[in-house]
């Protein structure tokens, strides 16, 4: 039994410890003979341990607007994505149900979403630059916001609505013979009956926008991760953007894994 | 006496690929008031089509359908369903899928009084102790009671009922009828049941109506079944006309579904030959598992 016990632990370890890090040794010395060979420019993966390390040591430090430890801009991205992720649910999730719900609705605004949603964040950010032009020295943090929203909400509207369609006749028609008004129906059948694909919507919505963040804060120049990333490619200190590079890789997995447990809690409903 | 429930010249049409198909066609039925109604017919001759436009789930391609002097044009908590699969909101405990229909229906009575009524429906059903569980924590079986204290809780005119024990074992299913004769007894209520099963309409019903074979379907015929209530398993099995009557149902089934009938079966008297010997044997050799 005892032994059972250690062969399961074993494979555990071997499974969650060994395995990854046999991946993630084939890409250092890949990487180190790239660096060595073919892309003199690399730096080699102890200098770029070596030139971060005030950046993750000190990670709150900060020295001036744009030389600042890695989890400050971190928290300074995070800030933004989380004001145009939440901005993104607020105008998707009521987008998804008319159109889960209405037949017309869908018709009418269907293609237009089809053609909107495979625009890339690169080809947003001027136009949200040119919207909130007015906003003076904001423009660049309203341009950012607004091509956050618009690039993730979509799988928010369209897992809505998948949902909304989803919603069995069977439920509905307890709430018809119940007698139920729209406002009851909606809240206590159809929300309901909807979240977990809204869970979904949301998860997916979420790494967008991280993806997003990037892109907006290396053309708008605010500090964060990327603005950072940019700012370190414009000054030659290479070793730095694949600090970013690590950082929003590990940041991106971590959000996914936390709205991943959201979503479990509310499949099994 | 007037009837409680009159279906007349009933048609379903159904839009298809291939054409408008109609499943249902010429159905009238006159129920009378605290009646007990079976409804059999084979699977997809459109039992359930019948049962859902009369709870106004389902529109009316043609004829009409009178409840209790009103005609019918929707779904309302007079007529409590119990549906083919207990489709409870599984995001709900099982009281709370008794409130939210006890809560429309005694909007003026006070928080207490719903709660009992609630509670008062559950625990004669038998779930007394699981009220408070997640419906979909439920066993298919506790779904189907919760289902039906559900739709008794409305304290409807009218139990509409869908094949409501089609998916449980036996025992849980001869406990269950129990439960559904006591509560319409007890609250006298008018019953319609859909069901495959030929026990079951006998065992609980005073009328058993066959439907013909679909696309367009009908009533083809009608047996009264006039067994002393309260009914009780064993005598029936004792009772040569349980036998009598069964035969009727099963020939109906085997042989004459497929045919309409040439007049209307709504008058025709309940004709029940008796049973050779042999063909009793041979009754329960192939329906013993049914
Ligand atoms: N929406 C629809 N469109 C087209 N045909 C339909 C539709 N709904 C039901 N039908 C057809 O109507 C017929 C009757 O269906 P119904 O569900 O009423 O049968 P049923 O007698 O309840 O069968 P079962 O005993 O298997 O539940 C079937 O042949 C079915 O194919
Ligand atoms: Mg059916």
């Amino acid at each position: 039994m005892n032994s059972q016990k250690f062969d399961h632990f074993v494979r555990r370890f071997v499974d969650l410890i060994l395995l990854p890090c046999i991946g993630l040794g084939i890409v250092l010395v890949l990487w180190s003979i790239s660096s060595a060979t073919w892309a003199k420019e690399l730096p080699s993966p102890t200098k770029t341990w070596e030139a971060s390390k005030p950046y993750v040591v000190e990670p709150f430090a900060k020295r001036g607007e744009m030389d600042q430890g890695i989890l400050r801009f971190t928290w300074y991205s995070l800030q933004l994505v989380a004001k145009g992720y939440v901005i993104a649910l607020l105008i998707g999730t009521p987008i998804g149900f008319f159109l889960g719900l209405s037949k017309t609705f869908t018709k009418i605004f269907d293609p237009l979403i089809q053609i909107l949603r495979p625009v890339s964040p690169l080809a947003w950010l001027p136009l949200g630059l040119v919207l909130f032009i007015s906003m003076g020295k904001e423009a660049g943090t309203y341009g950012a916001l607004f091509t956050i929203a618009i690039c993730s909400m979509w799988p928010t509207v369209l897992n809505t609505a998948v949902g909304v369609r989803a919603v069995p006749q069977d439920y509905l028609n307890v709430g018809r013979v119940l007698k139920l008004s729209r406002w009851k129906t909606l809240t206590t059948i159809l929300l309901p009956a909807t979240l977990p694909y809204m869970f979904t919507g949301f998860r997916l919505s979420l790494g967008i926008s991280w993806l997003v963040i990037v892109a907006a804060e290396m053309l708008t120049g605010t500090p964060g991760v990327g603005g950072f990333l940019w700012q370190e490619y414009n000054s030659l200190i290479y070793e730095h953007i694949i600090l970013s590079i690590i950082v929003i890789g590990v940041v991106g997995f971590i959000l996914d894994r936390l709205m991943s447990l959201v979503e479990s809690r509310f499949k099994t409903a | 006496m007037s009837s409680f429930l009159e279906i007349s010249q009933l048609h379903k049409t159904f839009p298809t690929p291939k054409g408008p198909l109609t499943v249902v066609e010429d159905f009238n039925l006159k129920i009378r008031k605290g009646e007990f109604i079976a409804l059999i017919g084979h699977s997809g001759c459109g039992k359930s089509t019948v049962l859902s436009m009369i709870a106004g789930l389902a529109d009316i391609s043609e004829g009409g359908i009178i409840l209790s002097g009103k005609e019918v044009t929707d779904a309302g908590p007079d007529r409590g369903v119990v549906f083919q699969s207990p489709c409870l909101l599984p995001w709900m405990t099982a009281f709370e899928n008794v409130m939210l229909g006890v809560n429309q229906v005694y909007y003026t009575a006070s928080k207490l009084e719903r709660t009992q009524i609630a509670e008062y429906y559950l625990s004669l059903v038998g779930l007394g102790d699981a009220m408070h569980k997640r419906s979909s924590e439920l066993s298919q079986g506790m779904k189907q009671r919760c289902g039906i204290a559900r739709a008794f809780a409305l304290s409807p005119k009218m139990l509409l009922l869908d094949e409501p024990f089609g998916m449980l074992d036996n025992l849980t299913k001869m406990e269950l009828q129990d439960v559904l004769l006591d509560l319409w007894q007890r609250d006298q209520k008018t019953a319609l049941i859909v069901t495959h099963d030929v026990d079951e309409a006998l065992y609980l019903a005073d009328r058993v109506v066959m439907m013909t074979d679909g696309p367009n379907a009908t009533v083809g015929d009608i047996l009264e079944v006039n067994f002393p209530r309260p009914r009780n398993r064993k005598q029936l099995l004792e009772d040569p006309a349980y036998y009598a009557a069964r035969e009727h149902l099963i020939t109906f089934l085997e042989e004459r579904s497929h045919h309409r009938p040439h007049r209307p079966a709504q008058d025709r008297p309940p004709a029940a030959p008796a049973p050779s010997a042999g063909g009793l044997r041979k009754l329960f050799g192939s329906f013993a598992s049914t």
